[in-house]
Parts: C-alpha cells; sequence; structure tokens
C-alpha cells in the first residue's frame, strides 16, 4: 500500500463516562474502496464519525493525506471528506434543493442534473419532493448530495443497511462504479460480510473499540484473515 | 381583611357546585373545598403584598423586585427544560433583557409612569409571558434536535455551521412560541375581550383609557415575548453544539 489518504492513530473517544473507541490504528488507502467490519458495538460509525470530525476524539489523530485534522478548519474538512449515513436524511422542499444543500452552502456551482445521472437517476426527479422518492432513491440523492462538493474520500455508514435487496445491489454498483471513475476514496462501514465481498478492496476489523487487523479482501476472506472473520462472523 | 371578607357571600355559588357533585357522583368535594381555600388564601396574600409593593417609593425596590421575578421565571423555566444545558442561565438573559427592553421603552416614551403601580404588574406581564416562550422555545429545540439529529448531522457533514444546521428548527420553535399570541393579538377585540381591560371597565375606568392601557399591553407583550423567545432561540441552541459544530448528547424532553 502506498500513502494512505487517511491514517488513524491511537484514536480514542469516550461519551458519558463509557469509552467507546479504545485505541484505534488504521490506514485507509488512496483511491480504494475500505469496508470497516465489526460486531456491534464495535465502534465501526463512531470512528466514521470521528474521521468527519462530527465527534471530537478524546486522545488520538487522524490523519488526512498526511496532515492532522485536528488542527483543521472541521468545515473545509468536511467538504474534503463527505459522508453518506445509513438514513438519507434528505432536506428541502426539492430532491435540486437536497442535492445542491452543501454546494449553495460553499458558494459552489453545481449541476444537480448531472449529479442525478451521475447516481443512476432519471433527471426529472429533481423537482420532486424529496419525501416521495423510494428509499432506495433517496439514498442515491444522498450520495448525489455528498458529491456535489466533489469530496477526496467518501464516508459511507451502513448505506445499505435500510434498503431491499435490489436497491442495495443498485448503491453497491453506483459504489464500485464511483470509485472506478473518480478514483474516489471510499470508506464503507458494512456489518453485511457479502457485501464486503462484492464490492471492498480491503477490510479493516474493529472488535470492542480496538483495531484488531487490516488485509486486502483475498486476504480477509481467504487468507490470515480468515481465523478473525470466522471468530466475528456469528456476531455480525 | 375586611374588603377581602367581603367575597365571601359568594361562597354559596361553590355550595352549587359541591352539591352537583355530591348529587352526581363526581366527587370533586374535596378538590373544590381545597381549590377555595387556596385561591381565598393566595389571592388575599397576594393583594396584601400588591398593596404593600405599591406603597412602595423607592425605584430601586422596584427594580429589585422586578429582578426577583426574573430569577424566579428563570428558574421555573429552566425546570421545565432539564434537558437543555446551561438553560437557567439562558432563560434569566431573555427574560431579563425582554422586561428590560419593553419596561425601558415604556418609560423612556412615558406611556406609563415610573411607579410601582405600573411598573409590578406590567414587568409581572412581560416576564410572566417570556417565560412561558422561553420554556416553549427551549423544549422545542430539544426536541427537534433529539428527533432531527440525522439531518442536523447531515448537515453539519456537508460543510454547515452549527447555526446553518439548527436553522430549520430554530424557525419552527420560534413560530411555535410567537404564534399563540400573534393570533390572539390579531383577533382581540372580535373574539375576546382581554380580562385586564374588562377588570378596568368594571371597575369604573373610562372605556378609551382602558383601550389605551390594553394596546399597550399587546404590544408590549407582543415585544418583549419575540424579544425573549428569539434570545433563548440563539443562546440554547448553542448550548447543545461544540464551538466545532459538533452536536452533543441530546435528550429528548418531557
Amino acid at each position: 500500500m502506498g500513502r494512505p489518504k487517511i491514517r488513524v492513530s491511537g484514536l480514542r473517544y469516550a461519551v458519558g463516562g463509557v469509552e467507546i473507541l479504545k485505541g484505534v490504528d488504521a490506514q485507509i488507502p488512496d483511491g480504494a474502496i475500505t469496508a470497516v467490519v465489526g460486531p456491534s458495538g464495535a465502534g465501526k460509525s463512531t470512528l466514521l464519525r470521528a474521521v468527519n470530525r462530527l465527534i471530537e476524539p478524546s486522545a488520538g489523530e487522524i490523519y488526512l493525506d498526511g496532515e492532522p485534522t485536528g488542527g483543521m478548519d472541521l468545515l473545509k474538512l468536511r467538504r474534503r471528506v463527505g459522508m453518506v449515513f445509513q438514513i438519507p436524511a434528505l432536506f428541502g422542499a426539492s430532491v435540486e434543493e437536497a442535492i445542491l444543500y452543501g454546494a449553495r452552502l460553499a458558494g459552489l456551482d453545481a449541476d444537480a442534473t448531472r449529479l442525478l445521472e451521475m447516481v443512476g437517476l432519471d433527471p426529472s426527479l429533481a423537482a420532486r419532493e424529496p419525501e416521495t422518492l423510494s428509499v432506495g432513491q433517496q439514498q442515491r440523492v444522498s450520495i448525489a448530495r455528498a458529491l456535489t462538493l466533489e469530496p477526496e474520500a467518501l464516508l459511507m455508514d451502513e448505506p445499505t443497511s435500510a434498503l431491499d435487496e435490489a436497491a442495495r445491489g443498485r448503491v453497491e454498483d453506483l459504489t464500485r462504479e464511483l470509485n472506478a471513475r473518480l478514483g474516489l476514496t471510499t470508506v464503507l462501514v458494512s456489518h453485511d460480510l457479502a457485501q464486503v465481498g462484492r464490492i471492498a478492496d480491503h477490510v479493516i476489523l474493529l472488535a470492542e473499540g480496538r483495531s484488531v487487523g487490516a488485509w486486502d479482501r483475498d486476504g480477509f476472506f481467504l487468507g490470515a484473515g480468515e481465523r478473525a472473520r470466522r471468530l466475528i462472523a456469528g456476531k455480525l | 381583611m375586611g374588603t377581602v371578607v367581603t367575597a365571601l357571600p359568594t361562597l354559596g355559588l361553590v355550595a352549587v357546585a359541591v352539591a352537583l357533585s355530591f348529587y352526581e357522583g363526581l366527587g370533586l368535594e374535596r378538590d373544590i373545598g381545597v381549590a377555595v381555600v387556596r385561591s381565598f388564601v393566595q389571592l388575599a396574600a397576594m393583594g396584601y403584598a400588591i398593596e404593600y409593593v405599591f406603597g412602595l417609593e423607592s425605584v430601586g425596590a422596584v427594580a429589585a423586585l422586578l429582578a426577583g421575578m426574573v430569577v424566579f421565571a428563570a428558574w421555573t423555566s429552566a425546570r421545565r427544560a432539564r434537558g437543555v444545558p446551561r438553560a437557567f442561565l439562558v432563560a434569566a438573559l431573555a427574560v431579563g433583557a425582554a422586561a428590560l427592553a419593553t419596561l425601558g421603552l415604556l418609560l423612556a416614551l412615558r406611556v406609563v409612569p415610573a411607579t410601582a403601580r405600573y411598573l409590578i404588574p406590567l414587568g409581572g406581564m412581560v416576564i410572566g409571558n417570556s417565560m412561558n416562550a422561553a420554556s416553549l422555545t427551549m423544549l422545542r429545540i430539544q426536541d427537534d434536535l433529539a428527533g432531527q439529529r440525522p439531518k442536523v448531522e447531515a448537515a453539519l457533514a456537508l460543510g454547515a455551521t452549527s447555526r446553518q444546521a439548527v436553522s430549520p428548527i430554530l424557525k419552527t420553535a420560534l413560530r411555535g412560541a410567537l404564534v399563540p399570541l400573534v393570533d390572539s393579538t390579531k383577533t382581540t377585540g372580535i373574539i375576546f375581550l382581554p380580562g385586564a381591560m374588562v377588570g378596568m371597565i368594571i371597575a369604573g375606568a373610562d372605556p378609551l383609557e382602558a383601550v389605551r392601557l390594553q394596546i399597550v399591553v399587546l404590544y408590549m407583550l407582543l415585544g418583549s415575548v419575540s424579544i425573549a423567545a428569539i434570545l433563548v432561540g440563539l443562546l440554547s441552541y448553542r448550548s447543545f453544539f461544540t464551538a466545532r459544530h459538533q452536536l452533543g448528547t441530546v435528550a429528548r424532553g418531557e
């Protein structure tokens, strides 16, 4: 692996006296899809939120292109590192307004039609109210919304867990396609090992708030990670 | 005491309520009794307190009394909005500023004289209504932040400041606090006659003077409630966020 796009070092996070991250070290390769897996409560989503600084770590540091994010202008950091959540959480009177929210805040020009096409949706949906779309369509709109800022990395927190099988397949295809077309560094939190096998290039395993190991996909499923995978499979 | 005691013959009307409750088996006799005794004692005590306060010559004493009312209002509001960090401070600042601004303006424009007879009741209205607006605004913001957390965090993740991310919630909360007063102001004189005005007219005041004072009261309340709600909104949402635009833990209101 070359220079990592994102590097996590000794990361800890506690809230209300409960330590959720107890020391996470990880490297996210540039331009690849990295899955973060682990049992429930392992701290996967918390790690992702810490990368975007939606939460403030208690200790440790996260580096973006080698630069510590702790000292960065957080609004700029969040524009460089896009995020897609489990629930699409769209806002605005129309799909177009929902997509362009971040771009308008940043004073950037963005084309909702092009973005809708990019995520495989009909541009005629732009005028619709976001709530009238299916959840699968809403999730693709939320991906388009994250792309308006042309992020260097995309954090996806269980983006398909609320979707049916067909919609899940479309979001997976889209994730791979965006990665291939844009070279977008992607971090995917998933509890679905089959999904990880379909789309991830690398796998990071967390358990009880600690990083347990990191593998490339084949290594995780066939080689060194096999034991770890079997170990946690029952809990995933 | 003699004056207050002359109201007692109206207890005959209470007897009607007790008799009705007894014959219909409503089981409200005890509650009615407690209500009658409490209201008599509370109102009599209030009457004597007001009589004493109205006799105060010192503006400092009046100001101290108003300040005490602001503190009590802030305490009440903060108890209601327990889940809002620094709720007491936020409510005290907002209610205090609303009272200071509106009463100060009324005095500066010489709409009312600087006497306890005017300042205490008007101050009570301003502080009481501002307190309700403060409580409503804080509770609404807290509830909406808890319920709409995914949307707020999605906005933050797109580079919004906490103020931008919370903007729709703030608008809803302020509308919720202000709309009832705006609507009741709109319908004053058509749907209902305000109690203060009715009381003045019954007490023999010139109806036009009663109307003049009622207009002062309505506009004063509109102004003070708006000031309190806006200040509470702008101050309280901040206490849920860090300086680095991160949303902390938000419990749902009671």
